[in-house]
């Protein structure tokens, strides 16, 4: 099978790394892809409770590479889409106990029975991101329109490189449109001249993200969430096809919406 | 109070993105020098090869560092010349 091994990572935290990968990992299952997320934030794991489906833990990604269970064993399903599995994190263990050529050993059979292994890392430059980008074909850098957030995706930028993974892709995540227009946020450009790396993808702020989070509902299942329509583009972005990039008058204001369609008319 | 009349009188104080670009910018060309000290030990050993060529330098006492300036980073070699070779123009 020709897998592709993408791994979700960003340097801070609380950017939206895991909120992204079950987003994306969902919308590519919604397009009838086998895609299997990994959670490698072993002690801090949370992708199982934002996909919904933490109840359903056996096993995990220690007992995997320690050969406590098979790896079959150790991947739920989800319910809603045939080719979606999560392989969760430890929860009582550390982050080093898994290697680098331990997580290399695991995509490859990961690869032999699924289109994607979207693997979400944690936040630091440490043994966890060492893992998480061992077994990696290319990376995903999300990063949020803050000082903070941009240079640290700078600096794993330059890390990705150095461990030869030279096209990497950028998510700006949680954009706002009117403190850009106003000119209280780094706007999509400002972002791209200074990491200089391709982008794939803008996500706005949006409010369904937490409403979806605390349902356990990747927004991308709903229509009406702004974040989910852009992450299912995203998705699409990922398989190859052109789709056109966000643009901030995209924001649904009532007014701007009203123009459009008068300009439609027209 | 301030803020609600300069907007009054449309009076536009500069957006904070542009604080926060030109702080990203130095911060980064701070963050982007941080060079290992083998690529700097590697860059010695060639500079020397190349000088080396063109006249006779004090290997001992040739310094070469990276130093930020107030937004810009340079790279400053001191090479203490010896002598020079003679150079026959072709």
């Amino acid at each position: 099978m020709n897998s592709k091994v993408l791994v979700v990572t960003s340097g801070k935290g609380g950017v939206g790394k895991t909120t992204t990968t079950a987003n994306l990992g969902t919308a590519l299952a919604m397009m009838d892809k086998k895609v299997v997320l990994v959670d490698t934030d072993i002690g801090l794991r949370n992708l199982d409770v934002v996909m919904g489906l933490e109840n359903r833990i056996v096993f995990d990604i220690v007992d995997v590479v320690n050969g406590n269970c098979k790896l079959k064993q150790a991947l739920i399903k989800d319910k809603r889409f045939e080719g979606l599995c999560l392989l969760p994190a430890a929860q009582t263990k550390d982050k080093t106990s898994v290697t680098p050529h331990q997580m290399k050993n695991l995509t490859n059979e990961l690869r032999k029975d699924f289109d994607f292994i979207l693997v979400d890392c944690p936040a630091g430059i440490e043994q966890g991101f060492k893992n998480a980008i061992a077994g990696a074909d290319s990376a995903i850098v999300v990063a949020t329109p803050e000082v903070s957030s941009v240079r640290d995706a700078d600096r794993i930028v330059g890390l990705l490189e150095a461990a030869g993974l030279t096209d990497s892709r950028l998510i700006i995540n949680r954009i706002r449109p009117k403190m850009v227009k106003r000119g209280d946020m780094m706007d999509i450009s400002d972002i791209i001249d200074i990491l200089s790396i391709d982008l794939v993808g803008v996500v706005p702020e949006d409010e369904c993200i937490v409403i979806s989070t605390n349902r356990g509902e990747p927004a991308v299942l709903g229509n009406t969430s702004r974040a989910g329509e852009a992450y299912r583009k995203i998705a699409r972005r990922i398989m190859g096809e052109e789709v056109p990039m966000y643009s901030l008058d995209e924001s649904s204001n009532i007014m701007t919406r009203f123009k459009r369609m008068l300009k439609l008319a027209r | 109070m301030l803020d609600f009349f300069t907007r009054l009188f449309g009076k536009e104080s500069v957006g904070s993105k542009d604080v926060a670009r030109e702080r990203l910018r130095l911060v980064l060309i701070h963050d982007r020098s941080m060079i290992s000290p083998e690529l700097i030990k590697a860059l010695k050993e060639d500079l020397i090869e190349v000088i080396q060529q063109y006249m006779d330098i004090d290997v001992e006492s040739l310094l070469v560092n990276f130093e930020n300036e107030d937004n810009s980073v340079a790279l400053i070699a001191n090479i203490p010349v010896k002598s020079l070779k003679r150079v026959v123009n072709v």
